[in-house]
């Protein structure tokens, strides 16, 4: 839109929001374009960040080679809570403006969260026999991110287990937006009751509490494991477009047959 | 006032009555979802004896000593937190993780002498991420001793290793 058309349209642009995505057209073509951009770099930056962290960085003085894990378990248990934030966002998006594109997207980031939160708690039990001597333990940190696991595969199930797609959205959006009072549990858990889990590294208003030299490969994990994030559910969002599509296309053609 | 900004206000609504509903019940829930106690905490509240519960402190310096108890090896050492101690015996694989300053958790009961006898013991590692070599640099330069407490600020590390050759130790003007 040039300067212009926008000068002698004072009103109209405002209106125009998130719902020009609605049009399955539109997103198909804007999220094609994306999907390498978001793919590439991310593959790439990851593997980058894994040679770089488990060969190349420096060992942690008191955990010695084992520090390593965290290069996987903290971009996984980052993925974890920002997958569940985005289920939440779309819950919102779809009880209060009906989009139409954000109750496809809800059910999309559900499994792939699920796997990286599963992968949180794998990397991170690996990580606790040798650091902690215990594979499990039942603090607050552990727990609620437990419970995130759950609450992912309660939405996975919920969202498709419904004849009518459009009460099994409805019914979604609730779980995710009832469940995320986990998040800030799971974020805050170090701070409000004594854990075995560490407290935060790092924090918005401090210094990182981290040498410099491990920093950079964990940046690589974490910018590389999201943009792979995004990549497996722009390809997961554009291949149900493209479902509910042809179910239209055959159903029209049913009906067509039929009269 | 729209469906749309309706259905937001309702929304905004259930989110703050579920918000405080498990705020409440988290407040109500604190002593069980702490993970342990600490040793001030067992001297005001003194837990019955045999009541089994988690420890958790610092291993106090200079306490660590290995007996051998029944042809058992067995270890006994102090948990605080600052203000309070708690012995622990302990027979068992220690982590490796475990030494004098530490944090450490651990699960056991009291005895009736007011000592932890520990089942298991877990070690803590702190938030503090550092290379061997930085550590070694630090010590080098006189910025930090291990045995005397915790690692300077995190935001030194970087100015005090670096640039540690050319400027004198400065540890006890900067404390």
């Amino acid at each position: 839109m040039t300067v212009a058309s926008l000068a002698s349209a004072p009103i109209a642009p405002t209106r125009r929001n998130l719902h020009r995505f609605a049009n399955p057209g539109r997103f198909l073509r804007l999220a094609g374009r994306v999907l390498p951009w978001l793919a590439a770099p991310g593959v790439v930056l990851t593997a980058i960040g894994i040679v770089w962290g488990l060969f190349f960085s420096p060992a942690d003085w008191q955990q010695g080679d084992a520090v390593r894990i965290m290069y996987i378990h903290v971009p996984a248990a980052w993925l974890a809570s920002a997958g569940y934030a985005g289920i939440a966002a779309c819950s919102v998006a779809s009880l209060v403006w009906r989009h139409p594109l954000a109750d496809l997207a809800a059910q999309e980031i559900g499994p792939p969260g699920a796997a990286f939160t599963a992968l949180c708690l794998i990397t991170g039990s690996l990580w606790g026999k040798p650091m902690w001597g215990a594979w499990w333990v039942w603090d607050a940190r552990l727990t609620s991110v437990l419970v995130l696991f759950f609450l992912y595969l309660g939405h996975i199930t919920l969202i498709r287990a419904f004849d009518n797609p459009e009460r099994g959205y409805r019914a979604g959006a609730i779980l995710a937006l009832l469940g995320a009072v986990d998040l800030p549990i799971i974020k805050f858990s170090v701070d409000w009751w004594h854990t075995l889990h560490q407290g935060n590294t790092f924090s918005l208003t401090g210094a990182p509490h981290m040498y410099i030299t491990m920093i950079y490969p964990l940046i690589f994990t974490t910018l590389g494991f999201s943009l792979v994030f995004a990549a497996i559910v722009t390809a997961r969002l554009r291949a149900a477009v493209m479902e509910r599509r042809i179910r239209a296309l055959l159903l029209a053609r049913a009906e067509e047959r039929v009269a | 006032m729209t469906r749309k900004r309706r259905r937001l206000y309702l929304l905004l609504a259930c989110g703050l009555g579920v918000g405080s509903a498990s705020a409440l019940a988290l407040t109500a829930f604190q002593s069980s979802l702490t993970f342990f106690v600490t040793p001030t905490q067992i001297a005001t509240h003194h837990p019955p004896p045999g009541h089994v519960l988690r420890l958790g402190g610092l291993v106090q310096r200079g306490s660590v000593k290995h007996l051998l108890a029944g042809g058992k090896p067995e270890v006994r050492f102090a948990v605080t937190d600052g203000r309070d101690a708690v012995t622990v015996t302990y027979i068992g694989v220690l982590p490796s993780l475990f030494r004098e300053g530490q944090g450490i958790v651990a699960i056991g009961s009291l005895g009736p002498g007011g000592t932890f006898r520990a089942t298991e013991v877990l070690a803590k590692h702190d938030s503090d991420y550092m290379p061997k070599d930085v550590v070694a640099a630090l010590k080098k330069s006189g910025h930090w001793m291990p045995a005397q407490g915790a690692p300077p600020p995190a935001s030194t590390w970087w100015d005090k290793t670096r640039f540690s050759a050319a400027a004198a130790p400065v540890h006890a003007a900067s404390e």
